[in-house]
């Protein structure tokens, strides 16, 4: 019997090693099994990370300035960020569901007056302020609590690089790009991002962080 | 280590190995173009130019018994596993370090090990693996059909899907070479397996 056994361990044994060594350096590899995507991947850098964002100077619907990121040591207003270009035909139109809802709730319960809700064309070429007001206009942006905005165009590569965007051509002369509501906190860091159709997600996190008037 | 002497090894797959490699790192890139060719030509290909370096540097003469070339096989299998998840098909396409890591880890890992291990493995773990490859296919050919969402960041969504027809037609092709022996009584197996 102890025999058996010993034979028997000893013709699993490289077996078993060889498991436990590649499910090892999976787990490594995918960050626990959570991350299996590269957009996942980029949720648990920001998250583990929490960088600190240049200043970037954003054109709105309006033709005024909105500053995002580290503005200079200036506190700013948490601010969640969703990025876009307005002729895009799929996901950016569905993504202004959510922001709606979003925007909703905060609006009645009061949180609305100390978090900004802001769609960001990443394609400031073909997004001028009539373009923007467009895309507003559909989603009933007032520009109030939700405002859509765009960036300068010399910023492209740095803000790619600073949020982690992901941007391709698709076959119809738009782009296909990660989708994701980013929190940008009071000092300017990128500190979470959930799934642009999370907005209880959103809603519990800026809550949880006591953007929220007690 | 058992490999000495340059006649003990087979030249004919030592330099188609060379060759394949090289072509594929010569139109990897046009490969990469599209997830089909990604991850049905050029990584399997490059799999191949490893069994195929293992084949001819005669890694067969290396001693090892069956539960050893369990291991080995099942190690392959982790690194097969690694280039399928869609995190680092992105890295290896955007970053420098797993675009090398691909090339070299894919023939070494997956393929010598693979020439090592596959034909001293145990049987029955090599028509589990099998199964197991086709309804990984079948698996991942319905998720890429029928995702509501982009698993690559650097592909289309039509791209993906265009895989995941890809990955059926890979699945029914295999399962039909597999089967294939079946058909045929015992004593002409072994010739078919040559």
């Amino acid at each position: 019997m102890r025999h058996s056994l010993t034979a028997f361990w000893n013709y699993l044994s490289p077996s078993l090693g060889a498991v436990v060594v590649g499910v090892g350096l999976l787990w490594i590899s995918t960050d626990g099994g959570t991350a299996l995507t590269d957009e996942s991947a980029r949720r648990v850098r920001i998250e583990q990370q929490t960088p600190l964002l240049p200043a970037f100077v954003l054109e709105d619907m309006r033709g005024d300035t909105v500053v995002i990121g580290a503005d200079g040591g200036h506190t700013q207003s948490p601010t969640v960020v969703e990025f876009i270009y307005t002729s895009c035909p799929t996901i950016c139109q569905s993504a202004g569901a959510p922001y709606a809802r979003l925007r909703d709730r905060l609006d009645t319960d009061g949180l609305g007056g100390n978090v900004r809700l802001l769609s960001v064309s990443f394609d400031p070429n073909s997004d001028d302020a009539p373009a923007l007001q467009n895309y507003a206009r559909l989603h009933k942006a007032d520009g109030d609590i939700w405002n859509v905005a765009r960036i300068d165009s010399n910023d492209f590569a740095a803000v790619k690089s600073a949020f982690g965007l992901r941007i391709i051509a698709d076959e119809w002369g738009g782009y296909q790009h990660n989708v994701a509501m980013l929190i940008i906190d009071p000092v300017g860091r990128l500190v979470k991002a959930f799934d642009n159709e999370d907005v209880e997600g959103v809603y519990d996190y800026l809550e949880s962080k006591h953007y929220a008037p007690s | 280590m058992i490999i000495s002497k340059a006649s003990t090894m087979r030249h004919r797959e030592l330099i188609i190995a060379v060759v394949l490699f090289m072509g594929l790192v010569v139109f990897g890139q046009s490969l990469e173009v599209s997830p089909v060719t990604h991850m049905l030509v050029l990584l399997p290909g490059l799999a191949i130019s490893g069994a195929l370096l293992g084949i001819g540097l005669r890694v067969d003469r290396i001693q090892i018994d069956e539960a050893n070339a369990n291991g080995v096989i099942l190690i392959a299998v982790g690194f097969i596993f690694f280039w399928m998840l869609p995190r680092y098909i992105d890295a290896s396409l955007v970053t420098v370090t797993f675009g090398i890591l691909k090339y070299l880890s894919i023939p070494i890992f997956v393929g010598v090990l693979m020439a090592l291990g596959w034909g001293r493995a145990n049987p029955y773990l090599r028509g589990f693996l099998k199964a197991n490859a086709l309804s990984m296919l079948g698996v991942l050919s319905f998720l890429y059909t029928h995702a509501p969402v982009r698993i690559c960041n650097s592909y289309l969504v039509s791209a993906q899907e265009n895989l995941g027809v890809a990955f059926l037609w890979t699945a029914i092709f295999l399962a039909l070479v597999w089967s294939y022996p079946l058909f045929f009584p015992k004593a002409s197996r072994s010739v078919l397996r040559q």
